[in-house]
């Protein structure tokens, strides 16, 4: 019995993915569609929810996570892959799966704790060894002389993260005069030679090909460039404004309910807040939301004044449409 | 109206599975782009496919994708030149080398040139210097097309080179032509409409790539943004209908240029057998 639960892990672990080796009639499959930098943490959640599940009920559980592109999963999800949960790196994307696809009610976010976010993260500057060009804040992103990467709002979820901190940081220093703030992020975007379309894209760019001094990067993604990718040949710089960002989970509830899966679907995401799942969460450099793996983890993560979606841009329906939509700011700043 | 005789038979059951074959496979698929679309009211079509932003992408799509395909219309002669005329070692190699953009995954063939064209890879490092940046700007673009169109025009001429018979070229020497006069009355013109087949199908190739563009491109608007990304991108705000719209616009856009390029190569076989 153990060693077959091994073997699936091994399994999970080798493919992010795995199949039931013996098929009885406990043994219970969920698909987890996810975005994209979350494939570590996912990978160590599924193996310690699966030994949680089998411990307490005896059944065998295996997650199969997908990953790319939050949009992109939020739509595969619409147009009809059946996952059992989705956990995705902003709420608007989830939204739409209430929306455009009727698969769970409108007041999802209100099912679990924190906003339906078991665990938050923010946007941090990750800089070249030395910090060479001398970056402290967002005000250091608009001189001439740098060169910032950061993924393509349209295409990224992450990147509407680092939009939205930096007009939030803009809207603050010029006391919220809205055409000031509109010319801080233009300046801000003349400065990125390279708009690429996810996360990872940018990390690649910025920490393989060696464009750019400054990389806007999630928190989680710029420890694990930090610690992963180049041991030593990055910092990271916490600007003195950033935005607390929630990537949010649901069960999905037209097909979990069709899979009959309702119920370890949700204990799924439960688990998410049980003291262990915060614990992987924060290994994987996400910040937790339970106090005391908070506490645990303090130093880890710097003390970062926040703005938050819902109370400073008024929640995520209301900043799309203002900025990312066709016509919004994001497309005012590239017009001639 | 009588019924057709014709020599071959079968020719109304092939037909048929030719018709159905096609439907399946082109025709349904694209009307259904087409009768997305209708969601959009004329003007909304109008304003979404004629914004700025959208112009831009179109201009660099389509001039970037022609100018690949004439890069790979000279240069692809040459190849195929060299191929089927000399004999030399390692020409197995070569020639098989020539498919290999064909086989390439797309993105494999994208993060492989920005590798090298990067600032701090093979050949960027070297180019950058003396201010040519290559990586991250539109001829970056022209690049990955000029790669994955290479094997098209190679592949269309090489056949009708090699039915060439050099009795002809001797033919045209000892009737007093020099070179230039050999190639461009005697081969030139044999080969014409293979290299017009070439280049349409390595510009049509162009316009519709995706991966390994996205990679080498920089995609800043207005600058280094292709058509297809825009799609993309107005997919990603679940706004299907204006990524339709968009769709369309190249859907008719590349069939007009397919069916001008088909037209020239009729007119000219038709003007060559008139001549001959």
């Amino acid at each position: 019995m153990k060693k077959s639960l091994l073997a699936i892990a091994l399994l999970a672990a080798a493919f992010g993915t795995a199949a039931p080796l013996t098929a009885t009639a406990k043994d219970i499959s969920l698909l987890n569609v996810s975005y994209d930098p979350t494939r570590e943490l996912y990978q160590d959640f599924n193996d310690a929810f699966g030994k949680y599940w089998l411990a307490k009920t005896g059944d065998k559980v295996t997650v199969k996570a997908s990953h790319g592109g939050s949009g992109k999963q939020a739509r595969a999800i619409i147009d009809g892959l059946d996952a059992d949960v989705a956990t995705l790196a902003l709420a608007y994307d989830i939204d739409q799966l209430s929306e455009k696809g009727k698969l769970i009610p409108k007041d999802w976010q209100k099912r679990l704790p924190h906003n339906s976010s078991p665990y938050t993260s923010t946007i941090v500057l990750l800089v070249r060894k030395g910090n060479p060009k001398n970056i402290k804040d967002w005000d250091d992103l608009v001189k001439p002389s740098v060169s910032v990467i950061t993924p393509n709002p349209k295409t990224s979820g992450g990147a509407r993260w680092n939009y939205l901190a930096a007009w939030a940081y803009a809207q603050k220093k010029n006391g919220g005069d809205e055409a000031k703030t509109k010319e801080f992020v233009g300046k801000l975007f003349k400065n990125v030679p390279v708009l690429d379309t996810g996360a990872r894209g940018s990390t690649t760019t910025f920490v393989e090909r060696g464009i750019g001094d400054v990389l806007l990067a999630w928190e989680n993604e710029a420890f694990l460039a930090q610690k992963e990718l180049g041991v030593g040949k990055f910092e990271i710089v916490v600007p003195s404004l950033s935005i607390l960002a929630e990537p949010p989970v649901t069960v999905v509830d037209k097909f979990a309910k069709k899979h009959g899966t309702e119920a370890v679907s949700k204990a799924y995401l439960e688990y998410l807040y049980t003291e262990e799942g915060q614990e992987i969460a924060a290994k994987n450099y996400y910040r937790p939301t339970l106090a005391s793996v908070a506490k645990k983890y303090e130093a880890q993560f710097p003390k970062v004044n926040f703005v938050k979606i819902d109370d400073d841009f008024g929640g995520w329906q209301v900043a799309q449409k203002k900025h990312f939509s066709d016509g919004g700011t994001f497309d005012q700043i590239y017009q001639k | 109206m009588a019924k057709q005789k014709n020599v071959l038979p079968g020719f109304n059951l092939s037909l048929g599975y030719t018709l159905l074959y096609l439907s399946l496979i082109v025709l349904i698929p694209l009307s259904a782009a087409f009768i997305k679309t209708t969601e959009l009211s004329f003007n909304e079509f109008w304003a979404v496919v004629t914004a700025p932003r959208v112009l831009a992408s179109y201009k660099l799509t389509f001039g970037a994708s022609f100018l690949a395909a004439l890069i790979n219309a000279v240069f692809g002669l040459l190849t195929a030149w060299v191929l089927v005329r000399y004999r030399f070692p390692g020409k197995k190699i070569i020639d098989a080398l020539v498919d290999l953009p064909f086989a390439l995954p797309t993105a494999v063939a994208g993060i492989a040139l920005t590798a090298v064209y990067a600032g701090n890879g093979w050949i960027g490092s070297w180019l950058e210097p003396h201010g040519i940046k290559v990586a991250f700007t539109p001829l970056g673009v022209i690049i990955a097309l000029t790669f994955i169109g290479l094997p098209f025009v190679v592949r269309t001429v090489q056949p009708v080179l090699e039915d060439l018979e050099s009795e002809t070229e001797e033919a045209a020497a000892s009737l007093g032509a020099n070179r230039w006069q050999t190639f461009t009355k005697i081969i030139f013109p044999a080969i014409w409409p293979a290299l017009l087949t070439g280049f349409a199908l390595a510009f049509a190739r162009a316009i519709g790539e995706y991966g390994s563009v996205i990679f080498i491109a920089g995609n800043v608007p207005f600058v280094s943004e292709i058509t297809p990304l825009i799609i993309i991108t107005k997919l990603e705000q679940y706004e299907y209908a204006s990524a339709t719209a968009v769709a369309v616009v190249m859907l008719v856009i590349s069939f007009l240029l397919l069916f001008a390029i088909n037209g020239l190569q009729w007119w000219f076989n038709r003007h060559a057998r008139a001549v001959r």
